[in-house]
């Protein structure tokens, strides 16, 4: 089937430009017609937003990238549309075809200044209310005499904004109701020790029910994106690590990917050996963390101090060949930092060796536990369609019936040569979450074991030029890491630094399923189902 | 760790001169000598963990490295019961009022450890447009760990230097004084006058500079 054609049946004035994937370029008036055609149509079915992503192309006007996928026939299509106008610029809303895309439409709303007509809650996402300009165009003044440090206590709304087009074609303004006056809120975080991290909550409770759910995020959101565009593709590599820092081998991957593929540079297998190993190594340790602080959130102290016990061990394997623990800065454009130390194998051998028995006492400490199966067992589920809809990726997808491993879907690295299975749970509740987690970790280990005998000799590195310019272009690479699908999109106009180059956070589509998730449920279960939805907070505020 | 294993003994001592430049009782110095030690075997910190840091301060409280052998014992969720704060982490624009918030609720005498490059400097992020470079610009600290992030014998050597420092303070008249009620609101007010003031001197160097 030809996509190119069915497309323009429906929108006849779309212009495509073709490329490793199609991209349409459509103009605002039928981006909503568009979208709906793509997610409805039988043939096509596009119904995963993968990423959407913000841009300011200077003269050519402010716009949207949205990536695209259809879950069911594997298709991919790059959608963009862009509007001219500065001052008040305005595209429609595409948050219900997609259901993911409420959150990152705001952040767009937050960065740019674009607004989505038809929206139901266009606030910032990051910044504070108070905040002057939008930080990522590019004519953005970064002067402390604009934004100083603002001490004084945020005000927080209970009513949000829409703009809608009335009959006429004209942008009206609306107040919509977040919250009534005689409701019940409580606040949660930003400093909370079930939050895992500076994520806040607003709950509406009926008694010990949910209502309604409101996410804020914001409070380390570090500007890692705006700060790539002043920097060398080898500095920005610096910054990957620091997003997820549980799965800082897996981000780094993505981009080194992404900067690779542009450049077109063959990476020898010893380094795709080696990558494909740090990468599960890590997967396993974000795992165990996982373990750990779900236990610890539910009251199992004791498996908390299992979970670190054996994470450490891996950490020991880490250092010895990269010198770091948490932030490893191992990978590097064209290959690794170093070559692996001798001891690598065996101690990895020895780890694979000590776990799996291990991994047989945490089923009988926790998994078993009647206190654990009952606080997880048919509580926060999300289903199949939801989680497509909203991108919820990694095991909370997998949980919930939708096979959407990276390593599946795209192969990279090694993971097209070595046979693994990809774990999927049709239940899609905080058990099957956790069980998902669980039973990577021997995949995990099984992928290893296939690997860490056969690292064929040869170079652990390329030799690049000092100064690394990524030809002209727009090019997104995605890694499996330890908690989803993170992508990195990369649009070069040939210089030394990125023209823009934008993270697809694994944890944002995580968090903006909580709403759904949580609604009906008890106030306690929201613990419960934060913790096995394993989110990182800084990844979600990038 | 012993007393002459340490190598920055000298700054410690120019604080216990500094203290005692007006002489010291000997009864109540005694008084204040036993009441440390115990303050210094038992500093609970705040649980607060804004990013990478704060899973280093989770392998600093876990099984291997364990800093209750020290006296950390456990980590309290709510600032009232909290001695010191330890600020792993980033801190944003955002997260400054806070993060500032939560020192105010914490009960006298208390104490701020900067943890990790970017509470100590703004770190990696030094340049971004949203982030506090140095958490010394909101709150007074007391020990400096860098690192991006430390390792976990860092942070507890941090931490013990905490307690050096809680075993040569005066306890009576030093870090115990009493204000009254209606003198707290105006030291609160003056010392926030005083960091706007830097702020703002801060905020026009790096304008000058540009």
């Amino acid at each position: 089937m030809n996509i190119q054609e069915k497309i323009t049946g429906y929108i006849p004035q779309v212009q495509f430009v073709e490329g490793d994937t199609l991209w349409a370029v459509v103009a605002p008036a039928h981006l909503h017609d568009l979208a709906k055609a793509l997610r409805e149509d039988a043939d096509m079915q596009f119904d995963f937003l993968r990423s959407l992503t913000g841009m300011d192309w200077g003269e050519d006007g402010l716009g949207v990238v949205y990536h695209l996928e259809s879950t069911r026939f594997g298709f991919q299509l790059v959608m963009k549309t862009a509007t001219t106008d500065r001052e008040h610029p305005e595209l429609p809303t595409v948050c219900d075809i997609w259901k993911g895309a409420e959150l990152n439409e705001r952040e767009v709303f937050d960065y740019f200044g674009i607004v989505f007509t038809g929206h139901p809650d266009m606030r910032r996402l990051y910044l504070r209310d108070d905040w002057v300009g939008y930080p990522l165009r590019k004519d953005f003044d970064e002067s402390k005499e604009i934004n100083p440090l603002r001490m004084t206590n945020e005000v927080t709304s209970d009513v949000t904004s829409t703009i809608e087009i009335d009959e006429h074609g004209h942008a009206v303004e609306k107040t919509r109701v977040l919250f009534e006056d005689d409701e019940y809120v409580v606040n949660i975080g930003p400093q909370h020790p079930a939050t895992h991290g500076v994520l806040r909550f607003r709950v509406s409770l009926e008694g010990e029910v949910i209502k309604k759910l409101q996410v804020h995020c914001g409070y380390i959101h570090r500007g890692i994106e705006k700060m790539c565009e002043s920097l060398t593709y080898p500095q920005t590599l610096a910054l990957t690590d620091r997003l997820d820092y549980l799965g800082a081998m897996q981000s780094r991957h993505a981009l080194c990917m992404c900067i690779e593929k542009a450049m077109g540079v063959e990476i020898p297998e010893r380094v795709q050996y080696i990558r494909t190993i740090m990468d599960e190594l890590q997967r396993i340790d974000s795992h165990l963390l996982f373990f750990s602080t779900l236990c610890m959130d539910l009251g199992a102290l004791t498996a908390f101090f299992y979970g670190f016990r054996d994470r450490e061990k891996i950490l020991d394997i880490f250092e010895e060949t990269t010198g770091g623990r948490l932030i490893l800065n191992y990978n590097v454009i064209g290959g690794v930092q170093a070559d692996i130390h001798p001891n690598f194998v065996k101690r990895v051998k020895d780890f694979i060796a000590y776990m799996r028995p291990q991994l047989k006492e945490y089923h009988e400490v926790f998994s078993g536990n009647i206190i654990a199966q009952q606080r997880m067992k048919g509580v926060g589920v999300l289903s199949r369609e939801d989680a497509i809809s909203f991108g919820a990726t990694g095991g909370t997808g997998r949980a919930s019936g939708w096979a959407c491993d990276v390593r599946k879907r795209h192969p990279y690295a090694m993971y097209g040569k070595v046979h693994f299975n990809e774990i999927v749970f049709q239940e899609g509740d905080c058990y099957a979450r956790y069980m998902v987690r669980m039973k990577e970790i021997e995949e995990s280990m099984n992928i290893i074991e296939q690997l860490i005998d056969n690292i064929p000799e040869g170079e652990y590195q390329v030799k690049m030029k000092p100064v690394i310019r990524v030809p002209e272009g727009s090019y997104y690479s995605a890694v499996e890491t330890s908690r989803g699908e993170f992508g990195v999109y990369i649009e070069s106009r040939g210089e030394k630094y990125p023209y823009r180059m934008k993270f697809r956070s694994t944890g944002l589509p995580l968090i903006s399923c909580l709403d759904t998730i949580t609604r009906g449920g008890k106030i306690a279960d929201l613990i419960a189902i934060g913790g096995t939805l394993d989110y990182i907070v800084p990844d979600i505020d990038r | 760790m012993k007393y002459e294993d340490f190598n920055d003994n000298e700054y410690l001592e120019s604080l216990v001169k500094e203290l005692n430049a007006n002489g010291a009782n000997v009864l109540v110095g005694v008084l204040d000598d036993v009441i440390n030690w115990g303050r210094s075997n038992s500093l609970w910190p705040l649980t607060f963990a804004t990013s990478c840091c704060g899973i280093e301060y989770m392998a600093v409280g876990a099984a291997r490295y364990d800093f209750a052998r020290f006296g950390f014992e456990v980590t309290r969720a709510s600032p009232r019961q909290a001695d010191f704060i330890m600020v792993a982490g980033t801190i944003t624009d955002k997260m400054a009022p806070v993060l500032k918030r939560l020192y105010e609720q914490m009960a006298d005498p208390k104490y701020v450890i900067a943890i990790g490059a970017c509470a100590v400097s703004g770190g990696p992020f030094k340049k971004s447009y949203h982030v506090v470079n140095g958490v010394d610009k909101i709150l007074p600290v007391d020990v400096y760990v860098p690192g991006c992030p430390p390792r976990p014998e860092a942070m507890l050597y941090g931490m013990m230097q905490l307690q050096r420092k809680v075993k040569v303070e005066k306890f009576f008249g030093g870090v115990n004084k009493q204000v009254k009620k209606k003198d707290y609101k105006r030291l609160l007010q003056e010392e926030d006058d005083k960091k706007q003031q830097e702020l703002l001197a801060d905020n026009n160097l790096t304008v000058k500079k540009a």
